[in-house]
């Protein structure tokens, strides 16, 4: 039932494909992680500051992108997405045809579901900073950058680590639903691996304890560097 | 005026509407199965993580723990491809349930909402404060009266928004049900993508249908809220 044999490295066995599929998922995961922080800031940005457009556009995209499933999202970028690009390139006088690979394509679809869930982390985050800290940075002429960056990004990151772990870990795990655009990650290599061995249990199996290593590490990861950032805090 | 909605008429998001909200009744019947059925399992879980049985508790900790560390897409495909690919399965009773996707989406939609539930009810009764529970012993209570009258009203009542989160991840999962070949909404809205070659219009008409589905969902579990946190109402 289990095949045991066809996990070996080598042409006879499937372990070093899924070696390179999970290296994928991984870098999928943490491109996506990262365009989706940056993403969230910018979010953020837009429901803090005091203008009524930039927090409609912002409550807008979060509300869509939480409401509705993620494999709707990623269909609607990796069917839709060339054609947005290939009009903007069209504004710019670039009428030949244009394909974004894949990795591409999964990386902001992926980036774009869980910025939603990184901004609703960062914004509490935010929020719990007190607001006299800021006034006394402003009282001691800090302008704005070095305020940011030295009293806002320490404390933020602090409080906002045990989210962003589990925003990371729905990431990670939204990475399988990647495999219907075509990118070779886990979930697509064991689909095909099962497909040419005809023994979808073995490859599924597989799948599933790759990324249940992948969530257990990186959960012990995320433990330490909480650990680590917590330091002098009694909590 | 008119011109204006004949043409609404005979845009392919009006059309693609109405394609993909035939879908709707096989997204709902999945829920309508999948959760009922994962709220009681859930609660039975998380009494089973909380008991002093630690072999139980082990049990299910384990389970709660494979679940909730492996995407959903692979529990789908394990039942489905998987399960399937047993010869001692596909000649049991059991292939009844598994030859059909939709019951496939329905047992792995249940066992993912159970490992979550589970642990947002554990949660909720581990939060429940000892005094209220020895308030009710020393009334004589036995077990059942007390689970039945003091700790699992309180600990739904207190996991309510949370539990409400989950209901609403649960029904974006079942767009994952489609890649079985199950016909609801986001199975229909791919294969009019691949009929007319509109992908835009297809999957905005099923994104709008699953927003309206998780506006009910939010407004159904406010009223829960409402009603059972009576203590939590602002204007009295």
């Amino acid at each position: 039932m289990f095949k045991f044999d066809k996990l070996v490295f080598g042409d006879a066995g499937w372990g070093d494909e899924f070696l390179i599929a999970t290296l994928m998922t991984l870098l999928v995961s943490i491109l996506s992680m990262g365009l989706g922080l940056f993403l969230a800031i910018i979010t953020v940005w837009a429901k803090i500051i005091q203008n009524r457009i930039t927090r409609f556009i912002a409550n807008f995209y979060t509300t869509v992108i939480r409401g509705v499933p993620e494999l709707l999202v990623i269909y609607l970028i990796f069917f839709g997405g060339n054609t947005v690009v290939m009009s903007i390139a069209k504004v710019f006088g670039y009428n030949k045809y244009i394909e974004l690979n894949a990795l591409t394509i999964a990386t902001i679809a992926i980036a774009v579901i869980s910025a939603t869930y990184s901004s609703e982390v960062l914004r509490a985050s935010y929020l719990a900073i007190s607001k006299g800290q800021i006034e006394a940075a402003r009282a001691l002429g800090m302008n704005k950058f070095s305020i940011f960056f030295k009293v806002i990004s320490p404390q933020v990151i602090r409080h906002a680590l045990p989210g962003i772990g589990n925003v990371w870990q729905i990431t990670l795990k939204d990475t399988s639903l990647i495999s219907v655009t075509g990118l070779v990650e886990i979930m697509r290599q064991s689909r095909i691996s099962s497909n040419v061995e005809h023994s979808p249990l073995t490859f599924l199996i597989t799948a599933a304890i790759l990324y249940l290593c992948l969530t257990t590490i990186s959960g012990r990861v995320f433990k330490t560097l909480e650990v680590n950032y917590s330091k002098g805090f009694s909590t | 005026m008119i011109q204006f909605l004949n043409s609404i008429q005979n845009s392919l998001i009006y059309k693609n509407f109405f394609l993909v909200l035939s879908g709707l009744d096989n997204t709902i019947l999945l829920l309508l199965i999948s959760l009922p059925v994962g709220f009681v399992l859930a609660l039975l879980f998380a009494l089973g993580r909380v008991s002093k049985i630690a072999l139980l508790s082990r049990i299910i900790a384990s389970y709660i723990f494979v679940i909730r560390g492996t995407p959903l897409l692979v529990q789908i495909y394990l039942i489905y491809f998987g399960l399937g690919s047993v010869k001692f399965i596909r000649e049991s009773f059991l292939w009844y349930a598994l030859k059909e996707p939709f019951w496939c989406g329905v047992i792995a939609l249940t066992i993912n909402t159970v490992a979550y539930g589970a642990e947002i009810f554990r949660g909720g009764i581990q939060s429940i404060e000892k005094s209220q529970v020895e308030s009710g012993l020393s009334l004589g209570f036995g077990k059942f009266l007390l689970l039945r009258k003091i700790i699992l009203p309180i600990a739904i009542r207190k996991v309510l928004p949370s539990y409400g989160n989950e209901l609403i991840l649960m029904v974006k999962a079942t767009s994952l049900v489609s890649l079985t070949t199950y016909m609801e909404m986001t199975g229909i809205a791919r294969k009019i993508m691949a009929k007319t070659f509109a992908p835009v219009e297809a999957f905005i008409a099923a994104g709008i249908l699953y927003l309206c589905l998780n506006f009910l969902m939010v407004q159904f579990v406010k009223y829960l809220e409402w009603k059972y946190n009576p203590h939590l109402r602002l204007n009295n």
